[in-house]
């Protein structure tokens, strides 16, 4: 049974889009199906892993349980809508800066997540942070530096330095931001 | 991937309009903040059709309202219970619980209502249809056996609601509305010893709010939770105890217990301790018997023994940890 459609308007990183779509399409579906805005992931799909975090109004929320049709009257931001023109989020700078991520998945959800937590609080304590991200499950589990990240984009701490093997010759942290920011459009 | 079955959205402006809707459209289920029917139906676990999304009530049902007693409305979120001052004043245990549900973002989209609605949960039936099915099916859905009670023609899927054992404990009022208009139901009448539908809910009544009767206010409150994780994980355990105490003596004590099978527990027989002291005599004795009622099962992905070795020892230090707060105020 192929169901009904309708027609919907959504307000992503500052776009108006208008979609017609099936009326149980979730707005992860509607984000990276019918908008190509992969950075939000699909990871259980069932509200538990937080890989599909955006923000609704700021507030995070989880967008693989969320109907599209239900975010039509709030303001939707995407990984991909965090950067400005004028360069990276400071989260999204303080996580490159720190290496707050191995292999990444859970990565945009996290620093929707972060982002949301600055928002309310913009110096939050350890306490805090942990709770902020707690929705957000990292398999890979480091945290550390996950948190370390949060800490750094609120302005509350440098990167810790970390003394790179002799054999390796790691870049600067500088020069790793540099080379993300320009990347990013 | 999982997708949603398709399904009609009905979307009403108001009460009246939702309970019609529901009345209009029989198998239809409601739809607010989504955290536990959109998983289930992606589960496949309902046959339904229509589903009833209830965001354009939210002004409506979304209050917290002390006026003698404490009115909640069904759509006031789990976030919002948790930081609000009214609420953590008067019901302190229930900003605890609610602060304990799930993680952060499941908390701002889960509601009142439909924490206290939650569907029964089970490692067997919390699967995929693919899961499922290559199980047999089981009671809840599908099924005609039961994988957690040999034999069982009951379904025993668990209660797992943070909040419904403190507003049982607290002996909270509901209110529901129907097409023939509006009835209030005492929480501890709602639940039912059946996991396949564990209230008493008709299909086109809507529960639209809850009220806290103010007695409740001066009573020492507790909540404990025990879960595999500090935050996401649904309850292995969930308990909350309301203590009545007069100048060091218990005047009333109502203890409730969570996560063992479909109906939140009420412990049975406690009047017997009225005019004993609050002490850890009583902590202990509150154990012992809560520990005699209470038989978790394996419907829960946590070892059962353990589970019921836990439980006194969690009731125990939510007493003490209890009888040592002041009085709420009212």
């Amino acid at each position: 049974m192929p169901g009904k459609s309708a027609t919907i308007r959504l307000h992503v990183n500052g776009e108006e889009h208008t979609l017609a779509v099936p009326v149980q399409r979730t707005l992860l579906e509607a984000l990276r199906y019918d908008l190509g805005l992969t950075g939000s992931k699909q990871g259980c799909d069932k509200g538990d892993c937080g890989a599909c975090t955006v923000l609704a109004d700021g507030e995070a929320i989880l967008s693989c349980i969320t109907l599209a049709a239900d975010a039509q009257d709030r303001k939707i931001t995407t990984i991909e809508g965090l950067a400005s023109p004028a360069g990276l989020d400071p989260v999204q700078r303080a996580f490159a800066d720190c290496g707050a991520l191995q292999c990444g998945f859970c990565q945009p959800g996290m620093m929707l997540s972060a982002r949301a937590l600055l928002n309310t609080c913009a110096h939050p304590s350890l306490a805090q942070i942990k709770d902020a991200l707690s929705g957000n499950l990292c398999r890979c589990t480091g945290y550390t530096k996950i948190y370390e990240a949060v800490q750094v984009a609120a302005g509350m701490r440098g990167p810790a330095s970390r003394q790179p093997v002799a054999s390796e010759r790691a870049p600067a942290s500088d020069s790793v931001a540099h080379a993300v920011k320009e990347i990013v459009p | 991937m999982m997708t949603l079955p398709p399904v009609e959205v009905l979307r009403p402006s108001s009460v009246a309009e939702a309970v019609e809707a529901l009345q209009k459209h029989p198998g239809s289920r409601v739809l607010a903040g989504g955290t536990d029917i959109v998983p289930n139906l992606k589960y496949g676990m309902y046959d339904t059709q229509h589903l009833v999304a209830l965001r354009g009530l939210s002004k409506e049902l979304r209050y917290v309202r002390l006026q003698n007693d404490l009115h909640l409305g069904a759509l006031c979120t789990i976030d919002q219970l948790a930081h609000d001052e009214t609420i953590r004043r008067c019901a302190p245990a229930l900003a605890e619980a609610c602060s304990q549900v799930a993680g952060p973002q499941l908390r701002r989209m889960g509601t009142l209502g439909g924490n206290l609605c939650l569907d029964t949960r089970c490692v067997y039936i919390n699967q995929s249809y693919f899961w499922r099915n290559a199980l047999g099916f089981c009671l809840k859905k599908d099924g005609t056996v039961c994988h957690v009670v040999a034999g069982g023609q009951r379904c025993v899927a668990a209660a797992s609601n943070d909040t419904a054992p403190v507003l049982l404990a607290l002996g909270a009022t509901i209110k529901i509305v129907s097409p023939r208009g509006e009835r209030e139901l005492p929480l501890r009448d709602f639940y039912l010893a059946d996991g396949i539908h564990n209230t008493v809910l008709r299909p086109d009544e809507l529960l639209t709010g809850i009220r806290l009767p103010k007695d409740a206010f001066a009573k020492r409150q507790g909540f404990a939770k025990l879960r595999t994780r500090a935050a996401i994980d649904f309850p292995s355990l969930n308990m909350a105890v309301a203590l009545e105490i007069e100048k060091g003596t218990v005047k009333s004590v109502s203890l409730a217990v969570g996560a063992l099978a479909a109906r939140p527990a009420l412990i049975k027989g406690l009047d017997d301790l009225n005019g004993q002291k609050a002490d850890a005599r009583l902590a202990e004795e509150l154990a012992r018997r809560a520990h005699k009622q209470c038989k978790p099962l394996t419907n829960i992905g946590v070892d059962p023994d353990w589970r019921r070795d836990v439980l006194p020892v969690l009731v125990r230090r939510m007493v003490l940890r209890a009888a040592a707060t002041a009085a709420a105020a009212s």
